[in-house]
Order: structure tokens, then sequence, then C-alpha cells
């Protein structure tokens, strides 16, 4: 199963994109696997939605997921 | 102005059915805070003081720049160097004279803030920091007052309310719980901006204020908007609070006056901490400014080195007296030096090499007698 990753901000220009990630489970497991190809992403504050709902806790995905990763923003 | 002026002024809007005269009178009983004169803020303002609300108020310390206005375009190049919010003011008058518009030329500090917030029915957030934005969230979340929030950075920027009416509506906290620190996410003087997306942003906050006065349509409460100006994609996700977001908020009004905004948002700055002996090096090269940021009366008293005295709350108001390239800041503890140094780093940037005494003056003198 290969997930497309929506990535905004910051967070974009450190994969220079969205990414695809290969045979994730849930979040939990998509995150490490993001962590460990881009060191960046893990150092960086974001949150995530799944099917553009922001979740707070592990959530399972499934091949249609739409999974993206948010920055904060501080410009004014 | 007569009332077949007023009339003929928002005649454009009155006319819809869904706003009507009811409409325009809520706008005008409206009492509305921007807080940040800057790119978000100047499109906001221009469109709220148009649409006939009742009474604006100004938040921002800042002066007009050069660079500012090819996205703050309220401002023009006559007004370099002189007060955002007053000129703001001017400006907005001159485009309706029916409305109150109040300017408060001074920064949002704790101290402040309940006290501004709390006059105004509905708060923008303009601002371009973390601290300042968080220090509102909480302000608003504590004073129960519906925000309208807006951030951008680059090509992209965000939209959403925070209606802050019961216990669980969602705010700002439950997308992002606590600030980042200082350099973490590029502000807009680091990663620059594209001029116009302020004018598209500031412009939806002004939009969704609007909804939220008149109750027409469905503001952006519980969802944040996200919009790319390069490939015009938009996103809105759905928010849910968290049951831990509360926990983060001041409970009182005394809690909030005690957070150190700034602080929290301050990144620890280890790399410009230098212990005894490296101090004393450095001082003995000379060349260098050490500034003691403790109170006047603070003991213990220092004459073994050449260092002038600007307590800490006093610090951003009296760099002129910084001279040399290299600053070092002490205190008794080297807690407020460091916070020293952040300030002093936020002021001067690459221009100067700011340092903190690790463990204050008490350290030093005591590495000094073991000498």
């Amino acid at each position: 199963m290969s997930l497309k990753i929506i990535l905004f901000g910051k967070l974009a220009d450190i994969a220079g994109g969205a990414v695809s990630v290969e045979n994730v489970a849930d979040t939990d497991s998509l995150v490490n696997v993001l962590h460990r190809n881009y060191p960046a992403i893990a150092k960086s504050k974001y949150v995530i939605a799944v099917d553009k709902q922001v979740i707070t806790e592990n959530t399972i995905l499934n091949k249609k997921s739409m999974v993206a990763l948010l920055p904060p923003f501080s410009g004014g | 102005m007569s009332d077949q002026n007023l009339y003929e002024r928002y005649h454009r809007q009155v006319i819809l059915p869904e706003f009507g005269e009811e409409g325009q009178q809520k706008l005008l009983e409206a009492k509305i805070l921007v807080i940040g004169a800057g790119g978000l803020g100047c499109p906001a303002l221009q469109y709220l003081t148009a649409a006939g609300v009742g009474t604006i108020g100004i938040v921002d310390d800042d002066v007009v720049a050069l660079n500012n206005l090819h996205r703050q375009v309220l401002y023009s190049v006559n007004d370099i160097g002189l007060s955002k919010a007053k000129r703001a003011a001017h400006i907005l008058q001159q485009l309706n004279h029916e409305i109150k518009i109040i300017s408060y030329n001074e920064r949002l500090a704790t101290q402040n803030a309940l006290t501004l917030i709390d006059d105004f029915d509905i708060i923008i957030d303009g601002t371009d920091n973390f601290s300042t934005r968080y220090m509102i969230n909480d302000a608003c979340v504590l004073l129960n007052k519906p925000l309208v929030y807006g951030a951008i950075s680059q090509f992209e920027g965000q939209v959403s309310v925070f209606k802050n009416k019961n216990v669980n509506d969602v705010n700002y906290r439950d997308i992002f719980p606590d600030p980042p620190k200082d350099g973490e996410v590029l502000n807009c003087a680091e990663a620059g901006v594209l001029g116009v997306l302020p004018g598209i942003i500031g412009t939806m906050m002004a939009n969704e204020t609007i909804k939220l006065i008149t109750g027409i349509g469905e503001p952006l409460v519980d969802q944040l908007f996200t919009y790319n100006a390069l490939n015009n994609q938009v996103y809105i996700l759905n928010l849910s609070a968290r049951k831990e977001t509360r926990s983060l908020i001041p409970k009182s009004k005394k809690e909030f006056l005690q957070i150190d905004y700034e602080w929290l948002c301050a990144s620890p700055v280890q790399q410009a901490e230098i212990d005894s002996d490296i101090f004393n090096g450095m001082v003995a090269k000379g060349n260098v400014d050490v500034i003691d940021v403790r109170e006047l009366h603070e003991m213990p008293a220092v004459n073994e080195f050449n260092h002038i005295r600007i307590p800490l709350a006093q610090l951003a108001d009296n760099t002129s007296l910084i001279k040399s390239d290299i600053v070092i800041a002490f205190c008794q503890s080297g807690k407020r030096s460091l916070q020293a140094a952040n300030i002093l780093s936020g002021i001067f940037g690459e221009r100067k090499k700011i340092y903190s005494l690790r463990g204050g003056i008490v350290e030093w003198k005591k590495q000094k007698q073991t000498v």
C-alpha cells in the first residue's frame, strides 16, 4: 500500500514536495518512516490530518486515506 | 453625514437580502480589535473600515519601513518611520469618517492584553510572532472573546475562527498545543513572503469577521483553512478540541499575568552561553561590551571588570548604549542574561555576537575564589 502524503510549508521544502510512503498501517508508523527519511521533519512542529480531520492520537490508515502534515505559521 | 449619505455609502451591501439594514446595524454596533497593522492587519482594517464597523481598535508598536510597502499597502513612502497604529488610524479615518478608530501605539504584552481585549467584541490576530499569537489565544479563551486567526509563510496562508464561547470550543492550542521555539519556524523577515498573500489572507479575515458580526454564512469555526498562492490549492481541515488543551491555558487573569510568553518561545541559546574562563578571556581581549542586566540595587556589586548597567526590563530601549560588536550579558544566576541575550539577538541579529555568562555573577565570583 502506497500512501501519498501532502506536506505544507517548510515540511514540503524539507522533503521537496509531496512524498509517498509504503506499507504503513497507522499514523504512528507513518511518522516513524517520515522521521527516519527526513530527520529535519522530526525536528519540526506539525499537526497530522487524516481525511481532512486533524488527529490527536494514533489513527489506522487505509489505502484511501488522505494524510497531510501542516506546520504552524507565524507570519503576518 | 446625513442618513441619506449613510444609506448610499453602504447601499451595495445593504441590498443583499442576507445582509440588509439589520446587518449594517450590527456592523455599526460592533467593536473590533485588530492586533498588528502589518501585512494581514492592513487589508483587514481597510475592508472593516469600508464596511462600516462602528469601532475599530488598532494595536501595533512598530513603525513603517520601506520593506513593508510591498505588502502593507495602506502605507506610502511618506509614512516611513512613523507609527503604524497612528498612520493606519489616520488613513482609515479618511476612508470613513462615520466610524470610531482608536490607535494603540504600544506592544501587546501580558500587562495590557486583557484590558485591551476586554473592551472589544471580536479580536483579529494579524501579528507576526508566536509569543504574541499564543498570548492572544490564551487571553481570548480566558475572556471568552471570538478570535479571527490568520497567519502566512512564503506562499501559504492559514485562517481560522475560534469562538471561545463554550469551554469545549476549539482554540489555536487545539491545533498546536505548544509554541515552537524561536528559529524553529521562520517568519516573513527570514523566509520571505509574496506581497499579495497577506492581502488575500487578511481580506479573508475581514470576511470571517463580518460573517461573525452579522451572523450570515458559515465562518471557519472548528476549521483550519489553508491556501497555497502558487497552485491555488485550498485545503480545509476539521478541528476538534483536545482534552489536554485546557491545562495549557491560564485559568485566571492572575495566572495569565505570570506567563512570560516571549520566554516560552525563546530558544535556549546554549551556544551563546559562556563559562567564567571564556568570559575572562574575552574581557581581557577587550573590544567587548559587558552588560549587567540585574536591577540597579542588586548585590553583589561588581568592580572587577568594566561593564554597563541596563536592567533587563529597560534593555530593549537602551540598545544605543551598546557599541561593541561583541556583547556579553550577565545577571545573578545566568537566567535573565539568557533572556537578555535572546532580546539582543532579536534586535541585532547577525550584526553583533551576543553571549550570556553561564551561572551568572554568583558562579563567576565563586570561580574567582577557587583560582
